[in-house]
């Protein structure tokens, strides 16, 4: 039996490209296809019908037809624009690096739906949420439970005992925290504060209300971005382009506060 | 379908190849460019050739406005006629042409030559966003258009433009975003109709 020409999927577009003088491939996420590349023909001309249903960070209803290379893209209905988060610079960017981890950290053709629905989650959230930083760490965490690199938070990873309430390490290398005796063990490790430790086991286990209450400082902030950031950078082997961009937005909103 | 062209000296090949790395010059129109060239007569082959070399030996960039220009600084940013308290930012130089083109508009230009895009690599320093910033340190500049394109790297372009230039006095405008012409209403996006009635006109 042949599959049919034609299907239609949800998608929340993650990625798109030039093609051409007037054209795009897109990388789409949708619930139950995993990610997947599509031709969106002219696009980049003023007067196409599809083009403001095919923009980055949106989640349409799209119906392709099957190529010989790429599918392309026949029609498109916006389901969610999130007309706030593009209204506002640093949400704007914190889409994009969510986006860029989904991007980084799946392959084509592979169904994973709990994704879809973190990824689906976190862009609503913040178009909501007030608590910008945390939304990331909520993803970020999430996003490493549903592609399988779930860190150990509970145990020492070398010798499986239950970490008591001080600084442990964390270790990119091992997937996981190392108590104060194994940590000498291990050259890459990074010390954690007992809060921030707290804050991670709380994030990895939580729906985003219950973890949408915790109040994190400044000092906590940047211990999370760190460990969480230095872990990414290790699973994926590079460096995630838009976490630069959002360490610049970072920086500067710090200035000027500080000022 | 891909054609994979392998190094090589001959003359033709070579220009094929030339002429395939060029936007929108697939394999097909690539060969048929370099066979129309081979059956041209001398002299035209002779100006095109010049053409191309001119392009890259006498075109500059601005040291204003960072537009493409043969005489610096270039004939928008030496006219008295302008308006000098306006500059109006555009991703590329061929969107001057296309503003221009209107006629409408009597300011002056700033050309970033990108925009920003995080994903790619494209941060606030890989643009010419430092140009701007010491262009409108003398207070001369009392309004800033913002011109560059409706997509997602364009707005967020305008927004962190717009969060630079806002503390020092100036006006911060952004060109409006709607129904473009010719087009019909039901297809338009959620984002373009929000911003249509957003930014409606009385009649
Ligand atoms: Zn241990
Ligand atoms: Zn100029």
């Amino acid at each position: 039996m042949s599959k049919p020409r034609t299907y239609q999927t949800e998608a929340i577009i993650i990625k798109k490209t030039k093609l051409g003088e007037a054209d795009r491939i897109l990388t789409l996420y949708t619930p139950h296809l995993g990610k997947i590349q599509a031709v969106a023909k002219g696009v980049r001309r003023p007067k196409s019908k599809l083009s403001g249903h095919l923009e980055l960070l949106t989640h349409s209803l799209i119906s392709l037809a099957r190529g010989r290379n790429l599918d392309t893209v026949t029609s498109s209905q916006t389901i969610s624009s999130f007309l706030p988060l593009k209204s506002d610079l640093w949400l704007t960017s914190c889409a994009l690096y969510v986006t860029e981890l989904v991007n980084q950290f799946t392959v084509d053709h592979i169904e994973n739906y709990p994704l879809f629905q973190v990824l689906q989650e976190t862009m609503e959230e913040l178009c909501r949420t007030d608590n910008r930083e945390l939304i990331l760490h909520y993803f970020e965490l999430h996003l490493l439970n549903e592609v399988g690199y779930r860190p150990q938070l509970q145990q020492c990873v070398a010798c499986q005992t239950l970490l008591e309430p001080t600084t442990n390490s964390f270790c990119p290398g091992s997937g996981g925290m190392l108590c104060p005796n194994c940590h000498h063990s291990q050259p890459f490790s990074y010390p954690l504060s007992v809060n921030a430790q707290k804050v991670l086991r709380l994030l990895q286990n939580s729906d985003y209300n219950t973890a949408s209450r915790l109040k994190i400082d400044a000092k906590l902030s940047r211990e999370l971005e760190k460990v969480i950031g230095n872990y990414l950078k290790y699973l994926l082997e590079r460096e995630v382009k838009s976490a630069a961009w959002l360490d610049t937005l970072r920086e500067e909103t710090r200035a000027i506060t500080s000022d | 379908m891909n054609h994979g062209f392998v190094p090589t000296t001959n003359a033709i090949d070579k220009l094929v190849q030339e002429f395939n790395k060029l936007p929108g010059i697939g394999p097909k129109s690539a060969q048929r460019l370099a066979f129309h060239l081979l059956r041209a007569p001398e002299e035209q082959v002779e100006i095109l050739a010049e053409a191309i070399l001119t392009l890259k030996q006498k075109i500059t960039l601005c040291s204003v406005c960072l537009n493409v220009t043969e005489s610096d600084p270039c004939s928008l940013c030496r006219n008295d006629q302008r308006d000098r308290s306006a500059v109006c930012i555009v991703e590329q130089p061929q969107d001057i042409l296309a503003l221009e083109h209107t006629g409408i508009y009597k300011g002056l230009y700033h050309v970033l030559h990108g925009a920003i895009s995080p994903t790619e690599g494209m941060g606030a320093d890989d643009i010419r966003i430092k140009e701007l910033i010491s262009r409108l340190q003398d207070g001369r500049v009392k309004e800033i258009i913002l011109a560059t394109n409706p997509t997602l790297e364009g707005e967020q372009t305008a927004l962190y433009l717009n969060h630079l230039i806002s503390p020092l006095n100036i006006k911060v405008t952004r060109l409006a975003r709607g129904l473009p012409f010719g087009t019909e209403l039901e297809y338009a996006d959620d984002i373009t109709l929000t911003r249509a009635i957003e930014g409606r006109q009385e009649f």
